[in-house]
């Protein structure tokens, strides 16, 4: 007996492949999303109560000179102007100058990022690595003691502030214990011994075959990652707790069963497995709010990364370079989602 | 006809935040060969006691019965390790809705190599001829393409017709068919049922078939249990339903409309609070 | 009414007025709250943070802003300052208590002006539709795309420091999420029968949006609010330990933890006390935020 599916057959085919239309969307989405983000930031430049020509041209200046900068930075054109110059320089990488350190911001921020992209990529591993587990281990145990000490875990996470914990956590481990290097990126003595290839120490160290001073970088690093880890893991698990609750309690998880499946098999390759693409957007996330999380953090390690240059600025009031920060993490941000979103759409067979 | 699946005194309990709550209610009941129907509305528990057999419910919830023999085994003194080797071998489920009771990311190829390779020695190659031969089997036309193929693209005929295929490949002995036609269009209902009852008798199984369509049940099983508020208000012959004699049976064939008996007014069923009261009725005839 | 006459009307299944059936929904909804035993903690710690605040000079054994400069960095237990006092002699406690009602007020400003902007936004985007929804939702989503430390660090910068500021800085990054909820919550409102009803009766979107919408919108919101609070008192602490919140020698906490900082190593009681404090409050909320949800919206019940 011939029985034909009716849904697929015969349906009229799209006269061209869809994808090259959603890339385009996508892309426009983004484009959009940064111009909001870059006309952001270029009005709180402008709503500065300090004079940006005093800052750069100082007190005494003369009235011509004062006249002079003005116009070269452009401030007698109309708004508009102003923020399309604006968007071409950002175009161009050009952020502007910072006032601290009188080099390019751009320049700055290029040796700083690598710093605390080594340190939220060293949190997030840990999130990854031990929230995951953990979490599947709550859903699947639900109710039992390891579910309770999964809640108190996240419940700490989200109530304790970061650079406190960091604090109470350099007293303990580096002050009381001195199980762990102090702040910065590793010892006075072996900075800058080894060639900066990425930028990242450890990355670095290894490649140069110098296991020294990877062990003393790692020795720094232990603690302010692990401390962002926490955080990491504090939500990673439990976004996954929830995801496989939800799974559980699926009729194909009863299938599973039926077909003889052992419970391992039905929660890794079954319950899991449909969690897996939601975990994708979950740790992007998770890596953004530890960018985000490295600001407070950096400060109390001493960690020169983007966070603690942002900060820096903010005290020295050197908008460019506060600017210019932002612009960056920001851009980061819309990055990692945009990132999170495509692979969602490639990985998930229903969304298709 | 010796029993292949002999129940006796089930008992399936809950407890909830207001005291326990009884799912199933002493329900015994003998099958061979052949197919049973269990009809109820919902909450009767027809779904539970089919789940119960399988032991699919899990703490907090307590299944008991005198036994719960396959082929004289008292399923309920096997280890979860040797109930995992009944399921699927022995025994199988088809479960209502298709579009969830299949995993949606994996296709339905490695869905039913799993099926296959659970219970048979040999490889994938082997496993996927299999697959390819049951599907054929449920009148699929194109099944290497449906091999390929995710849930969520197949229609719901489609979908239980691979479910179908999924849950016999290894052969089992028993199939519980928990309202398998329930979720499908009507137009789809007839052919899929076909399917089954050719299955079915090829592989001369014995199949438990649970729904509330009283006629369905009527026209496609041997025999057919009643249940109301867990419990077992009577069992009869298919062709003798007619005759039946408790009230509720009768009630649920008074309030459905007859071409041939055209009536003023559908009878409303009155539901009498004795009958949750009065002990199952046992297995016979 | 008696007592149990009260309870019985509260607790009725057929309440005979709309104010009896508010009431009742309330009263039941305490019930399934009580029975939370770490929501009723995190109410108690609010409670508690709420009758310090009003309380402080009652309760404080200090004046928070005296200096004491030969009492510098007294350990805990020091007689007369239980909790020690920091590096310019000032009590810890003292001001841990005068602080709680810095917490307090950047706390109830931004629940306020965040959730309110937010529901406005959500409500007439949802309402709206077309190119008002899409223009909406374009610049909500650019705040949300923002790493809000860095967004409300950037805006502090710019206004200048000081704690009306950071309110508006913080506000500014914690509107988002309500204007989203809102406006989900009012798109499948806005399909339903009463809606048409009350239309067909004339009544104006202004109308419609204000006294059918929001009322139902506001149990999601509170939620969320309480839940984001956390977050909101973790963001204005990192803004005060950057110097950025209230201005010296206000006793805000998180500055407190900042001040504390250099004598971390021999006097860590100067910076820990102000973080336990944070972290007791922030975990009040939490807790609190938890019971809500399982109350109101029981089917994300974790």
């Amino acid at each position: 007996m011939a029985l034909t599916d009716r849904k697929t057959e015969g349906r009229p085919r799209a006269p061209f492949p869809r994808w090259p239309l959603r890339a385009g969307l996508t892309l426009g989405s983004i484009a959009a999303t940064m111009l909001g983000l870059l006309f952001v930031t270029f009005m709180i430049g402008r709503v500065m109560p300090v004079d940006p020509v005093l800052a750069v041209v100082g007190d005494r200046a003369s009235p011509e000179m004062y006249q002079q900068v003005y116009e070269r930075l452009g401030l007698d054109k109309p708004l508009i102007v102003q923020f399309a110059l604006y968007l071409r320089d950002v175009a161009q990488g050009d952020l502007g100058m910072s006032l601290l350190t009188s080099r390019p911001v751009s320049e700055d921020i290029a040796r700083v990022f690598p710093a605390t992209l080594e340190l939220a990529t060293l949190g997030t591993l840990i999130g990854v690595l031990a929230g995951v587990p953990l979490g599947v281990l709550a859903a699947v145990r639900r109710g039992s003691w390891i579910d309770q000490i999964a809640r108190v875990v996240a419940l700490i996470g989200y109530s304790m502030p970061i650079f406190w914990l960091g604090l109470m956590g350099l007293l303990i481990f580096y002050g009381i214990l001195g199980w762990v290097g102090g702040p910065g990126r590793v010892s006075i003595f072996y900075d800058g011994m080894v060639p900066s290839v990425t930028g990242m120490i450890l990355v670095d160290s290894a490649l140069d075959g110098n296991w020294t001073v990877f062990r003393d970088a790692l020795s720094h690093i232990v603690l302010p990652a692990s401390l962002l880890g926490y955080y990491s893991l504090a939500y990673i698990s439990r976004m996954t707790r929830s995801f496989m609750l939800e799974q559980l309690s699926a009729e194909y998880v009863t299938t599973a069963r039926v077909k003889g499946l052992g419970e391992r098999a039905v929660i890794w390759n079954h319950a899991f497995r449909n969690i897996r693409v939601q975990l994708i957007t979950v740790v992007a996330l998770s890596y953004a709010g530890l960018l985000e999380g490295s600001v407070l953090t950096e400060i109390i390690f001493s960690w020169p990364g983007i966070g603690m240059y942002i900060t820096n600025a903010l005290l020295s009031a050197d908008m460019n370079a506060v600017l210019g920060g932002t612009v960056v993490v920001g851009l980061a941000f819309v990055l990692l989602n945009v990132l999170s979103d495509l692979l969602y759409k490639f990985l998930d067979p229903r969304a298709a | 006809m010796t029993d292949l699946l002999d129940v006796k005194d089930l008992w399936v309990r809950f407890p909830t935040r207001t005291g326990v709550f009884d799912a199933v209610r002493g329900v015994s009941f003998r099958l061979g060969r052949e197919r049973l129907g269990i009809v109820g509305e919902s909450g009767s528990g027809k779904s539970m006691t089919g789940r119960a057999i399988l032991r699919l419910i899990r703490p907090p919830g307590q299944v008991e019965a005198a036994h719960i023999r396959l082929d004289g085994e008292n399923l309920l003194d096997k280890t979860e390790a040797q109930m995992r080797k009944i399921r699927g071998e022995r025994i199988s489920m088809v479960m209502q809705d298709p579009k969830f009771s299949l995993n949606p990311v994996m296709t339905v190829g490695e869905q039913l190599i799993e099926a296959y390779r659970l219970h048979a020695r040999g490889g994938k190659a082997q496993a996927r001829v299999k697959a390819l031969e049951m599907l054929e089997a449920v009148s699929i036309r194109d099944p290497e393409r449906v091999m390929r193929a995710y849930p969520h693209e197949m229609s719901g005929g489609m979908g239980q017709r691979i479910m179908i295929a999924m849950m016999l490949l290894p052969d089992p002995d028993l199939l519980i068919a928990d309202e398998p036609t329930s979720a499908l269009d009507v137009s789809v209902q007839g052919q899929v049922l076909q399917i089954l009852d050719r299955l079915v008798q090829d592989r001369g199984m014995g199949l438990v078939f649970i729904s509330h369509d009283l006629n369905l049940v009527a026209q496609f099983c041997d025999r057919v249990l009643i249940m109301y508020a867990g419990r077992v208000v009577e069992t009869c012959e298919a062709a003798r339903l007619h005759e039946a004699s408790h009230p509720y049976t009768r009630g649920l064939l008074n309030s459905l409309p007859r071409f041939d008996a055209p009536q003023g007014r559908l009878e409303v069923l009155r539901r009498d609070p004795a009958w949750a009261e009065t002990p199952s009725v046992g297995p016979d005839p | 009414m008696s007592g149990a006459g009260m309870r019985a009307w509260l607790l009725t299944d057929t309440p005979r007025s709309r104010g009896q059936a508010r009431a009742a929904a309330l009263y039941q909804g305490w019930l399934a709250f009580r029975s939370n035993p770490l929501a009723m903690v995190g109410l108690a710690i609010l409670i508690l943070l709420l009758a310090v605040a009003a309380f402080a000079p009652l309760i404080a054994p200090h004046d928070p802003f005296v200096q004491d400069l030969g009492n510098r960095l007294k350990p805990l237990g020091t007689p007369g300052h239980p909790l020690g006092t920091d590096s310019l002699g000032r009590d810890i406690l003292s001001r841990l208590i005068y602080g709680s009602r810095i917490t307090l007020y950047i706390v109830t400003l931004v629940a306020l002006i965040a959730p309110i902007a937010g529901l406005i936004v959500g409500t007439v985007a949802g309402y709206l539709g077309g190119w008002v929804d899409m223009v909406l939702m374009r610049i909500t989503d650019i705040f949300l795309a923002f790493p809000r430390l860095v967004l409300a660090l950037a805006f502090v910068a710019a206004l200048g420091a000081g704690i009306e500021n950071a309110v508006l800085a913080i506000s500014l990054t914690a509107w988002p999420p309500y204007a989203r909820i809102a406006r989900a919550e009012t798109l499948t409102i806005r399909k339903s029968d009463f809606i048409s009803a009350i239309r067909l009766q004339g009544a104006g979107p202004i109308r419609i949006v204000t006294r059918h919408i929001w009322p139902l919108c506001i149990s999601s919101l509170i939620v969320r609010v309480t839940l984001d609070m956390a977050g909101i008192i973790l963001a204005a602490a990192g803004l005060g330990f950057l110097g950025l919140g209230a201005q010296p020698p206000s006793p805000e906490w998180g500055a407190m933890i900042s001040e504390g900082r250099r004598f971390i190593l021999d006097h860590w009681w100067v910076a820990t006390m102000p973080g336990l404090a944070i972290f007791t409050v922030s975990l009040g909320f939490n807790l609190l935020g938890d019971g809500l949800r399982d109350v109101l919206d029981p089917k994300n019940e974790t």
